[in-house]
């Protein structure tokens, strides 16, 4: 066990998967000596060589591409791009190649690869370093989108999505970073993927959240505690597929839902749950989903991110908007 | 002011278009009845290749991108490139697919609207046909780094047209490529159109062969249309990348005699005096004018040649043919390993709903 940071979480998650599996290889930019931007991949050069740590050249399309052929060809690529905001050039191989390479083949072709990029705001950093695509992840056929709340979730979730026989786009909360630290066992454990986990019972609301805003979404629930109101608080965790067993479990008891998402509201995931509660639920809801996302704007730069993210007060808002509905 | 680099770009050919040898043979050619299989592949080629255009007029299969014209490419690098290599196609390849053993209904069945037509048992690691441009290049910057990672002697074969060389894909590639000295052979079948747009519109580059050389990579052009030169040129490169010589960026000349698809009418933008030009240089009747210089083909060999070409294009017809439609639940088999729960819901609809066609037909 080892007290460690959500960032120290993938690096002991990557470097466990490249200590078992010969066929796991990390390719991505500053990724070799420099460790990451991030520090993600501190370390793994000297232990594994340059061969499997592989600095690119700078070409996201590139990079992905690349993830997509090594794939096909019997590796387990874990390809790094440096922020989500650079991603996009990356979305062309996902989209048109490594979610349809099974399809279009007929299982004669795969794609167990793997996409980590560090993903939304908070962190004071340069103009496009702070994006949420994760929407634009999910729509996407034949992969799966994994985003991690805690160092433990990372370094398991990481581990079995590595492990995954099709690919994972996996986001990581850069605001989460080095925000806290969590006791890990390097055990060589997955998670389930495909799986939420409801981290705090409560019986009158349920949050939905994931990444940065789950913790923003804990805050809320001490906040509704306060006033008598208890909130279940799950983690998405996978967020395609998304497990509505487990939201719909949860709003069936408390008969509330409010979705928490840093991303923009239109065409959100927030969106996605909202629509599948009131499909699925409608006669267990006492009042209208809820969503608190950020604004239809573009990600502004750090000086006004605090008023862009949604907080731990917006949210509680919102949850008290949902309780008080007659 | 000093020079800090020069370059050339080598073109070669040793069949002139009307046949005649532009100079000594490379050794493989010496004995020319050695080339009949690729003459008689690339006669089958043009035969299914005109059979495909009709079945696509008459509704039989969807909009087909048509081979001719690119006989002399698709039989010389099929017969060159290694049993385990790895080939990476555009749309337009199936000439290639075919000499890797891939069956040619296969590409019925892919124009047909199947994806069955991407199955490749004969050859299961070569990539599927790629249709949005360029976007194969960068996967096969990978698939050489697998293989060079894993110390294989095997080489990793990327084809795209003139188009793709506008793309960064192509460039990312490249470069990459050599950053890593990977066995790479990209060749670029340069047919002289991207649908409409000629290729002096791609790019103010002399010779798209020296997209190479900012890349650092070897690079050189070749008579596309010279069934000896495409197998001594693409050879080469493919033992070079194979003993570790890195790879190699290959510009073939050649010309789209066809529309772009059976959905494009070239006549909008190319002249019929530039078609009738093009049609001088076209690879079969050089390969056989020479053949036959060389008494290694016979007029009698050549009219049991096409008698076999169209009785084996009928067989492959009828493959087609009696291939079924895939039922409809074939959307959600092979989208992940295992289907997720989360999507068995709609597999079970689209069941219920084809069910209930069914029903609605036979009442």
């Amino acid at each position: 066990m080892s007290n460690i940071t959500l960032v120290e979480g993938i690096n002991l998650a990557l470097a466990r998967a490249m200590e078992d599996d010969d066929r796991v290889v990390v390719i991505g930019e500053d990724v070799g000596i420099n460790g990451g931007v991030f520090r993600a991949t501190a370390g793994l050069q000297q232990r594994f060589g340059p061969e499997r740590v592989a600095d690119t050249p700078l070409a996201e399309g590139l990079i992905a591409g690349m993830a997509v052929g090594m794939a096909a060809e019997g590796l387990r690529p874990v390809a790094e791009i440096q922020f989500a905001g650079f991603a996009y050039t990356a979305i062309d191989q996902i989209l048109n190649h490594a979610g349809r390479l099974r399809h279009r083949t007929q299982g004669r072709l795969s794609c167990p690869m793997v996409l980590r990029t560090p993903c939304g705001a908070g962190i004071h950093a340069p103009e496009h370093h702070s994006e949420s695509p994760e929407a634009m992840f999910a729509h996407i056929p034949g992969i799966r989108v994994v985003y991690p709340s805690s160092p433990a979730k990372a370094y398991g979730l990481l581990l079995a999505a590595i492990a995954d026989p099709d690919p994972v786009v996996f986001l990581e909360p850069s605001r989460l970073y080095r925000r806290f630290k969590e006791e890990v066992q390097d055990d060589g454990e997955p998670l389930p993927l495909d799986q939420a986990f409801v981290v705090r019972e409560g019986t009158d609301v349920t949050l939905v959240a994931w990444g940065a805003m789950l913790h923003e979404s804990l805050k809320a629930a001490d906040e509704l505690a306060a006033d008598g109101h208890f909130a279940e608080v799950i983690d998405l965790a996978t967020l395609k597929p998304i497990d509505f067993d487990t939201v719909l479990a949860s709003v069936k008891k408390t008969g509330r839902c409010v979705v928490v998402t840093e991303a923009p509201r239109t065409a959100s995931l927030a969106s996605e749950i909202s629509a599948n509660v009131s499909e699925q639920a409608l006669l267990s809801l006492l009042a209208p989903v809820a969503r608190v996302t950020a604004w239809d704007t573009v990600t502004p730069m750090f000086r006004l991110e605090q008023h862009y993210m949604p907080d731990a007060e917006r949210i509680a808002a919102a949850a008290r908007k949902v309780l008080e509905y007659q | 002011m000093t020079v800090a680099a020069t370059f050339e770009i080598r073109f070669t050919r040793y069949l002139l278009p009307e046949g005649r040898e532009a100079c000594d043979l490379p050794s493989f050619a010496a004995d020319p009845r050695a080339l009949v299989p690729d003459y008689r592949a690339m006669v089958f080629m043009r035969a299914l290749d005109a059979k495909a255009v009709a079945m696509q007029r008459t509704g039989q299969i969807g909009t087909y991108a048509s081979t001719l014209g690119k006989e002399a490419l698709d039989a010389g690098i099929g017969g060159v490139l290694g049993k385990h290599d790895v080939l990476l196609p555009s749309y337009r390849e199936s000439g290639v697919l075919m000499l890797r053993g891939v069956s040619p209904h296969r590409t019925l069945l892919y124009w047909g609207g199947d994806e069955r037509g991407n199955v490749f048992p004969e050859s299961p690691h070569d990539f599927p046909f790629n249709v949005p441009i360029g976007t194969q290049m960068p996967q096969a910057a990978g698939v050489a780094y697998a293989m060079k990672l894993r110390r294989e002697p095997r080489v990793a074969l990327a084809m795209c047209g003139d188009g793709a060389t506008s793309k960064g894909d192509f460039y990312e590639a490249i470069n990459a490529a050599g950053a890593w000295q990977l066995p790479l052979v990209v060749v670029v079948v340069n047919n002289q159109y991207a649908i409409s747009v000629p290729r002096r519109m791609q790019s103010a580059a002399q010779t798209l062969a020296q997209k190479g050389i900012a890349a650092g990579i070897a690079c050189e052009q070749l008579d596309g249309n010279d069934l000896i030169a495409v197998r001594d040129v693409v050879g080469r490169a493919l033992e070079r990348a194979r003993a570790g010589g890195g790879p190699t960026l290959l510009e073939a000349l050649t010309y789209r005699l066809s529309d772009h698809t059976t959905a494009d009418d070239a006549t909008r933008y190319r002249s019929a005096e530039e078609l009738k030009e093009q049609w001088k240089q076209e690879p079969i009747l050089r390969l056989r004018t020479w053949l036959h210089a060389r008494g290694a083909w016979s007029p009698a060999e050549e009219q049991a040649l096409a008698k076999d070409a169209a009785a084996h294009v009928q067989k492959m017809v009828q493959a087609y043919l009696d291939t079924p439609p895939p039922g409809p639940e074939q959307m959600f088999e092979h989208l992940y390993a295992r289907l997720p729960r989360q999507y068995a819901w709609q597999a079970a609809e689209l069941g219920e709903e084809t069910e209930r066609d069914v029903e609605h037909h036979a009442g």
